[in-house]
C-alpha cells in the first residue's frame, strides 16, 4: 500500500504525469504531420525537396529555437511515459492467469497495450534516424563535399541524395516501413489518449475522437511509407 | 449441470497463492453464480477442507461487496452486473471457469478471493467534509440545479465502489472510482466550497495508495456494474487541473 514512496518528487501527481504526456504527445503528432508533409516534396524532385530543407535550416534561430523545443518535447514524453509503465507494473505484481477484455465501451487493443513498448522502438529508431540524416554526411559536424549541390545558383546540402542512397537498400527500406507501422500503433492509441487526459472529451465525441485518432496514425504512417517504397521500387 | 472450478486459494497476504480444482456435481442453471460457490462451500466443509473465501453482501447487485475475476473478465462475461446476479444459467454443463482475485497491490488478499479494499475508504475519506446546510428542510428548488446537472451527478454517483475498475485496469488504475466520486459532487453546488481541495486530496491520496495511472484503456467502463463512464476520468482531470491552477 506504500509502495507510493517510489512515486514522489517530480511529477508524482498522475494527472499532471498525463497531462505532460498528452501535451507533449500531441506536440509530437503535429511535428510528425508536418515531417511527413515536408517528406512528400520528394515526389517535385530531388531539387524541391533540397530546398524545403534548406529553407528550413536557412530559418536560423527560429530553425534551432523549434530543435530544442522537440528535444525538451521528446524528453518530457519519454521520461513520463517509462515512469508510468514503471508505476503500472509495481501496481500489479501477481498476473492474472486469464486476461479476456469485456468488449464493448474498452479501447483495450494492442495498440493501447503495447505503448511502452511501441514508444521505445520509437526512440531507438529516432537515434538511428538523425544519425543517418540530420548528423549523416553533409550534415552537422560531418561536411562532404559529395553532398553538396546547387540549386537556382544557391549551394546547400545535397538531403535528396542522401535520401535516395539509404532508401535503395532493402534492410533500410523495410526497417523504416515496420518502425513507420509501429508510429501508426502509437498513434492509434496516443491522439485519442491524449485528447481523453486533457480532458477535452464528451461522451458523444469520444467515437468520434477515437475514429480521429486511428485515421490520423494510418495517414502519417502511409505519407511517411509511400516516399521510402517510391525510392525502392524505382518510381522516383 | 456440473461445472468444473480453478479457484485461487491463498491463506494470507504475504503467502504466496495457488490454483485448485474443483468440481461441483450438484450445480443447476437456477443458482446464481455465488450460489453455487456456496455449494462448493457445502462441499468442502463435508470434506473436511477450508471453505472457499469470498465476499458478498446484498447478492442483488447494489453494495458493492461482491467481486472476482471470472475468466479473465471482472465480475463475469455478463455487462453491468456484479457477479452476485451473474447466473449459473450463462454456462454450460461441463464448463470450466476460473476465479480469481482482484489482483493489485492497491487491494492486497486477505484470504482466497477477499482483497483489502480499504484505500477506497482513505480515497473518500481524503475527500473531506461537504458544506451542506442544515437546520429546517429548504423550499424546494431554492437551490437550482440543472437537469442535466443532476442526471449526470446521479450517473458517477451510482458507484458502488466494487473496485471492478481497478481489477479489470491493465495498469491496476484506481481512476474511474476516484473519478466518480470526485465528478459527482463537482458537478452540484452542495460542497462547491470544498471542490479544489477535494480534488487534490482525493487525487494525492489515490497516487499514495499504490495504484497504477490511467492509460484511457477504459476497460474499467466496461466492466463497472454500474457502466459509469471514462468521461468521469476527463472530469477528474479538468477539476485537478482547475484546482492546481488556483
Amino acid at each position: 500500500m506504500s509502495s507510493s514512496s517510489a512515486e514522489s518528487g517530480w511529477l508524482s501527481s498522475p494527472i499532471l504525469k498525463k497531462v505532460v504526456t498528452g501535451v507533449t504527445g500531441l506536440g509530437l503528432t503535429l511535428f510528425v504531420l508536418g515531417h511527413m508533409i515536408g517528406n512528400l516534396t520528394m515526389f517535385s524532385g530531388p531539387d524541391a525537396y533540397n530546398q524545403y530543407a534548406h529553407f528550413l535550416v536557412s530559418l536560423g534561430p527560429l530553425f534551432y529555437a523549434v530543435e530544442i523545443g522537440l528535444l525538451a518535447f521528446f524528453v518530457f514524453h519519454i521520461i513520463t511515459g517509462i515512469r508510468i509503465a514503471m508505476g503500472n507494473r509495481r501496481a500489479r505484481r501477481s498476473r492474472y492467469a486469464v486476461r479476456r477484455t469485456a468488449g464493448g465501451p474498452s479501447r483495450q487493443t494492442v495498440a493501447s497495450r503495447s505503448m511502452i513498448i511501441t514508444g521505445l522502438l520509437l526512440m531507438a529508431f529516432l537515434v538511428i534516424h538523425l544519425l543517418s540524416f540530420k548528423f549523416g554526411p553533409g550534415g552537422p559536424g560531418n561536411a562532404n563535399a559529395a553532398y553538396f549541390t546547387t540549386v537556382d545558383g544557391v549551394g546547400m546540402r545535397d538531403l535528396a541524395k542522401l535520401v535516395h542512397e539509404k532508401f535503395q537498400t532493402p534492410w533500410y527500406t523495410f526497417g523504416y516501413t515496420i518502425i513507420m507501422l509501429l508510429l501508426m500503433l502509437h498513434l492509434r492509441h496516443g491522439v485519442w489518449s491524449a485528447l481523453q487526459s486533457l480532458g477535452a472529451m464528451r461522451p458523444s465525441l469520444t467515437p468520434v475522437v477515437y475514429t480521429i485518432g486511428g485515421l490520423l496514425g494510418a495517414g502519417i504512417a502511409a505519407g511517411f511509407i509511400v516516399m521510402p517504397l517510391a525510392i525502392y521500387f524505382g518510381f522516383i | 449441470m456440473i461445472i468444473t472450478l480453478k479457484v485461487w486459494r491463498q491463506e494470507g497476504p504475504d503467502v504466496p497463492g495457488r490454483f485448485e480444482t474443483y468440481k461441483v456435481p450438484d450445480a443447476n442453471p437456477h443458482m446464481s453464480f455465488l450460489e453455487m460457490l456456496d455449494v462448493l462451500n457445502e462441499q468442502l466443509i463435508k470434506e473436511g477442507k477450508d471453505p472457499v473465501e469470498f465476499d458478498y453482501d446484498c447478492r442483488e447487485g447494489i453494495c458493492g461487496s461482491c467481486g472476482v475475476v471470472i475468466d479473465g473478465q471482472a465480475h463475469g462475461p455478463q455487462r453491468r452486473t456484479a457477479c452476485c446476479q451473474l447466473h449459473m444459467r450463462h454456462y454450460r454443463d461441463g464448463d470450466t471457469i476460473v476465479i480469481e482475485p482482484w489482483r493489485a497491490e492497491g487491494f492486497p488478499v486477505i484470504r482466497d478471493l477477499v482483497v483489502d479494499r480499504t484505500a477506497f475508504d482513505r480515497i473518500v475519506e481524503a475527500g473531506g467534509y461537504v458544506s451542506v446546510n442544515t437546520g429546517a428542510a429548504p423550499d424546494a428548488n431554492s437551490i437550482p440545479v440543472p437537469k442535466d446537472d443532476a442526471d449526470l451527478s446521479m450517473d458517477y454517483a451510482t458507484c458502488i465502489g466494487c473496485g471492478a475498475c481497478v481489477a479489470a485496469c491493465p495498469n491496476a488504475s484506481a481512476s474511474l472510482f476516484t473519478a466518480a466520486k470526485i465528478s459527482h459532487l463537482a458537478l452540484l453546488p452542495q460542497g462547491d466550497p470544498e471542490r479544489e481541495r477535494r480534488a487534490r486530496s482525493m487525487v494525492d491520496q489515490m497516487a499514495t495508495e499504490g495504484f497504477g495511472d490511467c492509460s484511457n484503456h477504459a476497460e474499467c467502463e466496461a466492466v463497472c456494474p454500474k457502466g459509469i463512464s471514462i468521461d468521469a476520468i476527463a472530469r477528474m482531470r479538468r477539476e485537478y487541473m482547475r484546482a492546481v491552477r488556483r
